[in-house]
């Protein structure tokens, strides 16, 4: 760890008594001064050094980049304008005739930027592959005509690219293998699925398998098993609070989380990603306050956090989160979606990899359709919890079984990850995941690239930020054999867009060598080394209570 | 040898204006467009440094040497 240029960010005091949670920001920044390089964990809250950094967007690149915008939005407006007298053919969707007085449709900034930059670098998503998506895939190649207005396949197919943005952390899409053959001979048994609920016809006894696996893979009492992980989120949070409690998510939670949050009624307020203090407050401001106008108590207060951000490729801090949820008396409810198998010696998570207990986490959800290369999602906790959702959550009352398939393929998926195949290829592949992504991210940082995120966590991003940029990546890239994730807005904010990219198992040390040979040139080429080593711990972030405020009903 | 790589420097410069300004993902017509825009705004600006800049240095640095001791110096060479 020494001489390593990533700051070790130890926590903040954690208010354990009152007293510590007056310290002014201004000496605790000057204790962050002292703290460079050295790893300080406080109070033991943290078993094992926690490096996460954010390096701030150098000033001309952020001028650089709405300079692009700029002119980008000045040529949208050219044809726009071209459009509306006709000038040139107009390809995107418009009102019809007689709906011309309506209110407008397409005007919003969202389909202005839909139509006029977004569609220039279209060809860099979306693509077509036609094999298992693992290490390597195999790509359908297209071109484009008219600008990415319509596709069209030559038929060629572009062989083995290596696959650095799949979801795929322990390697588990596979179409060979024991967990194949599993899935295979299930099939011819129990079919593709019953078309049926669980609560009527469709409850199998691998469904039942599977739920005492997955509480006994997450060291909970009973676990749940939903068929898609995304209506685990947005289905069950509503199920859980309700109108008179109050929500505390995550500003950069995903789409799932934020949906369930606002089908529930629940008052929802938003905390600076992964920040403490800002938790803090809204923590104690909802208990001194409790509800707007009626200053009765929140009923519940839930705090919704996920294990990795797929964005930011930051890890939660769970030891602080928890500390305060106990604290606070509050509920803890942690998205495990990118997390589980992904991290921890054991693969079993955020919980795992902090060494914390299971129990101290009163929802713990996840998808299978990340780490265990199959599809849907779960919830575990208390027995009680699950009882409740089994009879009150509308994805467990309304939506169709999972495909025995399926669930076949998550339960010799997770056995392997347990070691209870009697092999350690399971323990292996979480191994070598974590050593492919310190790899990867060590040799990136050295090559000079502003990298987010956590240095255990095997989401990459890698900070484009010009929209041009964006399209070269993309497609640069691909010329070298090598399929990227490249994100801009509406998914980051307009300025910060980015690569992703995602470890896998599946990377040989071969690969991942090849992968970095060709960002480093693509990197010189596109003059992406950005990066001037000044890195900011989260905590420093600006912090600005304003922010915040106005969420407030 | 060399006329190359000056070859591949200045082409290499044009492909980093070109992703700054986006003009990268421009169409052909509206990128003849945005250059034609530039190289006109850049023309103009030389032109018109080339022009003034010359007669506001002289201006200044007669405007300064009257400030600082221009003054008693030409006294004296009347004076003699
Ligand atoms: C944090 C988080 N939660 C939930 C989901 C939804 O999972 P699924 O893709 O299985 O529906 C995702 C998927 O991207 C996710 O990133």
């Amino acid at each position: 760890m020494k001489g390593r240029r990533g700051w070790a960010c130890a926590p903040r005091p954690l208010p354990e008594e009152e007293g510590s949670v007056s310290t002014t920001g201004l000496s605790r920044r000057g204790v962050f001064v002292l703290q460079i390089n050295h790893i300080v964990h406080n109070g033991g809250l943290y078993k094992r050094p926690f490096n996460e950094a954010f390096e701030e967007t150098p000033m001309l690149v952020a001028v650089l980049t709405y300079v692009g915008y700029g002119v980008l939005t000045l040529f949208g407006y050219l044809r726009d304008f071209m459009r509306q007298w006709k000038i040139e053919k107009c390809q995107n969707a418009t009102e019809r005739e007689e709906q011309k007085d309506f209110v407008p449709l397409y005007q919003d900034f969202e389909n202005f930027y839909n139509r006029n930059l977004y569609m220039r670098i279209r060809d860099s998503w979306n693509r077509p592959i036609c094999s298992v998506p693992g290490a390597k895939v195999d790509m359908m190649e297209r071109v484009s005509h008219d600008y990415n207005w319509t596709f069209t396949y030559t038929g060629r197919v572009i062989k083995d690219i290596i696959n650095m943005g799949s979801y795929n952390y322990l390697g588990f899409a596979q179409n060979a293998g024991t967990c194949q053959e599993a899935a295979a001979e299930v099939l011819s048994q129990y079919g593709a699925g019953v078309c049926s609920t669980r609560r009527e016809m469709g409850n199998l006894d691998k469904h039942e398998e599977l739920e005492k696996l997955v509480a006994r893979f997450l060291g909970v009492e009973s676990a749940m098993a939903y068929g898609m992980g995304f209506a685990t989120n947005s289905m069950n949070i509503p199920a859980l609070v309700g109108k008179g409690c109050l929500i505390l998510s995550d500003e950069l939670n995903h789409a799932s989380l934020v949906l369930g949050a606002r089908l529930s009624g629940a008052t929802i307020r938003i905390f600076k990603h992964n920040n403490m203090q800002s938790l803090e407050k809204l923590l104690k401001d909802a208990i001194v306050h409790g509800q707007p106008r009626t200053r009765r108590p929140w009923k519940k207060i839930l705090i919704l956090v996920e294990g990795i951000y797929s964005m930011e490729g930051s890890i939660v801090r769970l030891p602080e989160v928890i500390a305060l949820k106990k604290k606070y008396k509050s509920y803890l409810y942690l998205d495990e979606a990118h997390s589980i198998g992904a991290l921890g010696p054991n693969g079993r998570g955020v919980v795992d990899y902090f060494g914390l207990s299971p129990e101290d986490v009163d929802v713990m959800m996840g998808t299978f359709t990340k780490s265990f290369g199959a599809a849907g999602g779960y919830i575990g906790g208390k027995k009680e919890l699950i009882d409740y959702l089994r009879t009150h959550s509308h994805s467990a009352v309304y939506a169709t079984s999972m495909s025995p398939p399926v669930v076949e393929q998550i339960i010799t998926s997770m056995k392997c990850i347990m070691g209870e195949d009697g092999t350690s290829v399971g323990k292996a592949r979480v191994q070598q995941l974590a050593e492919n992504t310190r790899y990867f991210r060590r040799r990136l940082k050295e090559m000079g690239f502003i990298i987010y995120g956590n240095e255990d966590s095997p989401v990459v991003p890698l900070m484009l930020y010009m929209p041009a940029k964006i399209g070269a990546f993309g497609r640069e890239m691909l010329k070298r054999n090598i399929g990227v994730v490249v994100v801009g807005f509406p998914a980051t904010p307009i300025i910060e867009s980015r690569a992703r990219f995602c470890l896998s198992a599946a990377h040989t040390k071969e690969m991942l060598d090849t992968a970095l040979k060709e960002i480093n040139e693509v990197g010189d080429l596109l003059q992406l080394k950005y990066s001037r080593h000044r890195l900011v711990p989260l905590l420093d972030r600006p912090f600005d209570e304003t922010t915040y405020e106005e969420t407030e009903d | 040898m060399d006329i190359k790589r000056v070859k591949d420097y200045i082409y290499w410069l044009y492909y980093q204006y070109l992703l700054i300004t986006c003009s990268y993902v421009l169409e052909p017509w509206e990128q003849s467009m945005f250059h034609t825009i530039t190289v006109t705004v850049v023309a103009m600006v030389v032109y018109t440094a080339y022009v003034f800049v010359p007669i506001h240095v002289r201006l200044a640095l007669e405007f300064f040497s009257q400030i600082f001791g221009g003054q008693p110096e030409s006294t004296v060479s009347i004076m003699n």
